[in-house]
């Protein structure tokens, strides 16, 4: 049995027993690692948030231009101005800051891109809605991240559902209707994922009451902003 | 400890013999998880093998430094580090990757064959002895990863490593993509590998 430990309880002992110096290796083997990953995290966070930015960047001018104009565009070489602006809004004393993307031609506002997100069927799903100038309409529609059940909910990545929603003007909420859509603000359901449909129209609904107008007053507004802090593509 | 099995002996018996998987039924919280798609298996079993090797390097490093009732925590404290590493550079250099395997990459922490791997054999045994262990059983991973992950997407979406191997007059069996398909592939491949075994045995 562990005769050592019973004998010999002098002083010395004692402190040699001591928790903090039997864990000499730990303690040393945690502030060895903690300096690892805090080098690793300064060395690789600008890139992890650049990835981040750029997923949403790269697809500004198609959400606004449509896929044809924005390859087009690409291929003449021309440029679009994109310029990241917070918007803050406040809404039953709730506070949302919405992450929006002005996108700029030849010095005037060609429409903008918001970030939005909200509950979907199986987890948060978070989308890109594209918007013109004055934020009537609706021009592109992106799901970034989503975790809906596959081959049912899921289908909401797919183009040909999401090309639905481009044209639909921001004046009407928009539903999601199980039977063929007629009204000008129906969107056709996925079939068996009708909460997943329901929910990106819901996400896209409430963004839009909650920016139409100050995205309005902002393209009003500032016709021409001076060059500080744009960010050329 | 004159019985403790060679190098080779532990990079072998990792393939199959022991395979983590199959045989002893170990991280199987990722297995079920990701095998819906090749890519995703393939980059867990990567991970999987990066931070097993690192970890087994440096517990047989310092193997004769530990205290029995510590070790588990420098195990952990080792795999959560080359965790870590392994996540942020998925971020970094996989973006979308890192995006579709989700909380798996964290949850490799808590993985019972790196820990399991860590005590049986690099806390025991020499550097080059471990590291051909922790060689041998990733590649076992491996292996039954993409086993399981091929059943899965071949029939799940008629694609493999997302190229289109089925026609796609293919009924997409959606189920196998899903919860259940992981746990029915799993459950008739692992009855395989037990019935070919036990049919070996009683021929030897």
């Amino acid at each position: 049995m562990n005769t050592s430990q019973q004998t010999m309880p002098d002083s010395g002992n004692r402190i040699f027993n001591s928790f903090l110096v039997q864990a000499w290796l730990v303690l040393l083997l945690a502030s060895f690692f903690g300096a690892t990953l805090a080098g690793i995290q300064l060395t690789l966070s600008p890139k992890i948030e650049a990835n981040k930015l750029n997923e949403t960047i790269e697809k500004v001018p198609e959400l606004i231009l449509g896929t044809e104009n924005a390859s087009a565009m690409a291929a003449q070489n021309q440029k679009i101005e994109i310029k990241q602006q917070f918007f803050e809004t406040n809404v039953n004393n709730q506070k949302k800051i919405y992450n929006v993307f002005q996108a700029r031609m030849d010095d005037q506002t060609a429409g903008w891109v918001v970030k939005a997100s909200g509950q979907g069927y199986g987890d948060k799903i978070e989308l890109l809605i594209g918007l013109d100038a004055p934020a009537q309409t609706i021009t592109g529609l992106f799901i970034i991240d989503q975790k809906e059940t596959p081959g049912l909910g899921n289908n909401i990545v797919k183009p040909v559902w999401r090309n639905q929603f481009i044209n639909k003007s921001t004046r009407q909420h928009l539903t999601a209707v199980k039977t063929k859509a007629s009204a000008p603000n129906e969107i056709n359901a996925i079939t068996g994922a009708t909460i997943s449909s329901r929910s990106v129209c819901n996400i896209i609904n409430q963004t839009i009451d909650n920016l139409k107008k100050p995205l309005n007053d902002a393209a009003v507004a500032h016709p021409k902003t001076s060059d500080h802090q744009q960010e050329k593509k | 400890m004159a019985d403790q099995p060679t190098a080779l002996e532990r990079f072998t018996q990792g393939i199959l013999p022991e395979n983590p998987v199959y045989r002893q039924l170990l991280g199987l919280c990722a297995t079920l998880a990701v095998t819906n798609s090749m890519k995703g298996a393939m980059t867990m079993a990567g991970a999987v093998l990066f931070v097993l090797l690192c970890a087994n390097v440096i517990i047989s490093l310092i193997r004769n430094l530990l205290k029995p009732h510590l070790r588990i925590v420098i195990f952990t404290l080792t795999i959560a580090t080359f965790v870590t590493i392994v996540d942020r550079f998925l971020a970094a250099y996989m973006y979308q990757m890192s995006k579709s395997l989700g909380p798996y990459i964290p949850l490799i922490i808590v993985n019972c064959i790196i820990i399991c791997r860590c005590e049986v054999c690099a806390s025991k045994q020499s550097v080059f002895t471990a590291a051909s262990d922790a060689i041998g059983q990733s590649l076992g991973f491996a292996l039954a990863m993409a086993s399981i992950a091929s059943v899965r997407e071949i029939l799940g979406t008629g694609m493999f490593f997302g190229f289109r191997v089925l026609p796609a007059a293919w009924p997409d069996w959606v189920i196998m993509v899903l919860p259940p398909g992981a746990f029915l592939t799993f459950g008739l491949l692992l009855g395989a590998v037990n019935w070919v075994v036990a049919m070996k045995k009683s021929e030897g």
